[in-house]
């Protein structure tokens, strides 16, 4: 769906049409075999390694199957109905979402903060933005060791607040079932906040300078530039963002796992984390399929309705719809 | 459109490039692929050469190196048969295992604990039948113990040691807390409990994170509380129906009310670095520890304590009042290894190699195994802590497998993980024995 908007509406493809009708054979001809030649490894990738599990995934999760031998055992929707009616999977579900409330409503307001603030010239600005960038980079299963570490009960954390004769802060933070999740959002966010920066400050290079020149030149205040000019041009940075952090939390593992192992009772889990546990450690494939695919299903649908309402506009060209 | 056609060569070049060299190189692994698996056929002559894929959960010295040692000392006897050893951590070696089985290409050689999970492994087709080539030896070398590994008959894996679940704890601290001898009933390890909290150290580490440790609290507690058959009956028709075993759920909340472990049990795990339940007690921070006798190797990579062995003693679960259970009976299991059909007639050879008195003496006096599964070799054992665990899996009359290891592995995991919510406070007494015919009409 993604792929066909552009074609359409690309300036390139207007212009070739004069061009068109004379050559059309052997253009049309050599187009072909060039699609085939660039498209089709990838496409063959993506059939392979895209299409056909999911196509697996919804075939096995209408078994009780348990990993070896022929799928014999054939039990309709009953893997679904067993995943949607166990309370642990539906605090799974609640808890994605609060993931991506959270990241959407803490993370949105403070990456877009921290990009105004790198933006301006001062100095070590490309320190700042590597640092800030870095938690980014480290993978995230290292990064939720390293947090393990300094989460313990004796551990740097409270070490800190120790040192700073704030005690009475000192928590249970992966062990009290109230606040392991947060505990996770925190670290979820301290890795994920360099990726909205660095996003954002793209698109913030990609507003001209004259646009808030020609604002302060019309009395703007700063302020009413920074939220009548530079805002709404970052609209498109800012949906594609909004996008990747949805999905990203919605398919959440990694932290949650290394971090919790979805202990204590099923406080943090997700519905990545669910799936492992109950559907791959216990062996149980079948089971695990079909969270997997309810899993898909949301990521999917989200998809679809966010690229169809809140993308379209973007992949117009934002910036030279509203000009116009 | 010169450049587009240039760059659609360019990209046809490159693209018949990579597949030239994707295809070449798989042939060369099928080249070497299938020189193995010849060689594999034809290793009855002893002539041709062989190599034994090796998982083992050693990932740590002294194991680490021992095994090494071995396969290097069974290379050197039989030079047709090399090595690949890959240590891998207990968790994720048992979370690689069944993967590997469903693959076409799973190591010839990896870690069996038997029960419920070796009866789901043997399902994949991939494990070896090794009952004609171990038939010469087993008994005279293993005995009994072996049966552990047998599914209808039929043998798939040798133990290399066995196992016993108990109570670790530190013989100073004891002392410092005013302890004089180990509690033998649960009232005695309650005031125990109490004093070694007064004196200010936390008493029991668990390793709730895991959630096996958890479950070795229950299975306990089933023990003392239910009949053997009970129990057995229980474990083979995979329902916890008789009221014992509700019984022996509230045995575990009276014992949980008195919180005896230490600050933030819920997220320490077991094994893992100087934070987890293992690194609690070798590094003084609790006083005792319900594991298996793999615990002091366990243990002593995670402490610079060198004298830290001596300062370790060991007593097996106390009564429990009133239970209808054998109040000797032992909780454990044991180490072995499965050889897959990608393996050859080395590999039960190799596993006899292990088998004998004098690897298994070298496995104990390394701490690779604690307690052999050859009884020639228990003499070698000299720590006087592990000879308490021997004596008493020796004596005693009931020795039962954890249950998360008995029941097929997707209702095991499903009563560990019921008792680790217990542990978290979450759920009744009724719902343990419940999560295991739920787990199992989910089948």
């Amino acid at each position: 769906m993604a792929t066909a908007a552009p074609a359409k509406t690309t300036p390139r493809a207007g212009r070739a049409v004069t061009a068109r009708p004379a050559r059309r054979r052997r253009t049309s001809l050599r187009t072909r075999v060039e699609l085939i030649v660039l498209l089709g490894p990838a496409l063959l990738l993506f059939i392979g390694f895209v299409l056909a599990p999911i196509v697996v995934a919804v075939y096995y999760s209408f078994y009780s199957y348990h990993g070896f031998g022929p799928l014999t055992d054939y039990v309709g929707f009953r893997n679904y109905h067993t995943a949607l009616s166990d309370p642990t999977f539906r605090h799974a579900i609640l808890n994605n979402i609060r993931i991506v409330a959270l990241s959407l409503i803490i993370q949105g307001p403070l990456s877009i903060g921290l990009a105004l603030l790198l933006n301006r010239k001062m100095h070590g600005q490309a320190f700042l933005r590597l640092v800030v960038f870095a938690p980014y980079v480290i993978a995230e299963a290292i990064t939720a060791v390293v947090w393990l570490l300094m989460l313990q009960p004796d551990g740097v954390v409270n070490q800190t607040l120790t040192n700073l004769g704030l005690e009475s802060l000192i928590r249970d933070w992966l062990g009290s079932q109230d606040l392991v999740f947060y505990t996770v959002f925190v670290v979820l966010t301290w890795k994920y906040i360099g990726f909205g920066i660095i996003l954002l400050l793209a698109g913030l290079q990609g507003i001209p300078g004259e646009l808030r020149e020609a604002a302060a030149i019309d009395g703007a205040t700063p302020w009413q530039s920074t939220r009548l000019v530079v805002l709404p041009l970052l609209g498109p940075t800012l949906r594609i963002w909004i996008f990747l952090t949805v999905i990203g939390s919605l398919q959440q593992f990694d932290m949650v796992w290394v971090l919790t192992q979805n202990a204590p009772a099923d406080a943090p889990t997700t519905m990545a984390t669910y799936m492992f546990e109950h559907g791959y450690q216990r062996y149980s494939y079948g089971y695990g399929s079909a969270v997997t695919v309810i899993l898909f299903v949301i990521c999917f649908v989200f998809a679809v309705f966010y690229q169809r309402f809140a993308l379209r506009r973007d992949v117009q060209g934002a910036l030279t719809g509203r000009a116009a | 459109m010169r450049s587009i056609r240039s760059t659609a060569a360019l990209a046809l070049v490159a693209t018949a490039a990579l597949v030239a060299a994707c295809s070449s190189s798989k042939s060369g692994n099928g080249n070497g692929g299938g020189g193995g698996g010849g060689t594999g056929g034809g290793s009855s002559n002893g002539a041709a050469s062989v190599t034994l894929t090796w998982w083992h959960n050693a990932n740590q010295d002294p194991g680490r190196k021992t095994w090494q040692q071995i396969a290097d000392a069974y290379h050197a006897a039989h030079p047709n048969v090399s090595f690949k050893i890959q240590p891998i951590q207990n968790e994720q070696l048992k979370a690689k295992v069944p993967l590997a089985l469903q693959g076409s290409n799973p190591p010839s050689l990896y870690n069996q604990w038997g029960g419920g999970a070796l009866i789901t492994q043997v399902q994949s087709g991939k494990v070896m039948d090794i009952t004609q080539a171990v038939s010469s030896w087993v008994n005279q070398q293993i005995g009994n113990a072996a049966k552990g590994w047998q599914l209808d008959g039929k043998q798939y894996g040798i133990p290399y040691d066995l196992h016993v679940v108990g109570f670790w704890y530190r013989k100073d601290l004891f002392q410092q807390a005013g302890i004089t001898a180990p509690p033998t009933t649960m009232d005695e390890l309650n005031a125990d409990v109490v004093k070694l909290k007064s004196a200010g150290i936390a008493p029991i580490a668990v390793g709730s994170k895991d959630q096996w440790p958890d479950a070795f609290w229950y299975d306990y507690f089933v023990l003392r509380e239910c009949p053997q058959n009970t129990v057995q009956d229980g474990i083979k028709n995979q329902r916890f129906d008789d009221p014992c075993f509700v019984k022996a759920a509230q045995d575990l909340q009276t014992f949980l009310n008195t919180k005896p472990f230490q600050p933030s049990y819920l997220a320490t795990s077991a094994q893992q670095g100087a934070g987890s339940s293992a690194g609690l007690v070798a590094n003084g921070k609790a006083a005792m520890e319900l594991q298996g006798d793999w615990e002091l190797p366990t243990m002593i990579p995670l402490t610079h304590d060198k004298n830290y062995a001596s300062k370790l003693s060991w007593f097996p679960f106390p009564a429990v009042g009133g239970g209808q259970g054998d109040q000797r009976a032992a909780l454990g299991g044991g180490d072995g290894f499965s050889c897959t059909s990608k393996a050859t007639d080395a590999c039960p050879d190799f596993l006899k190699y292990i088998s004998s008195t004098e690897v298994q003496t070298k496995l104990v006096q390394t701490t690779t195994a604690t307690l052999p599964s050859n009884p020639a070799a228990v003499s070698a054992i000299t720590d006087p802590t592990l000879k308490l665990a021997e004596n008493y899996l020796k004596d005693t009359q009931y020795n039962q497998l954890y249950f998360d290891q008995a029941l097929t592995t997707d209702v095991g995991l499903a009563l560990n993980k019921a008792i680790a919510d217990f542990f978290a406070g979450k759920g009744s007494p009724e719902d343990i024995p419940k999560s295991v015919a739920e787990a199992a009409a989910q089948q």
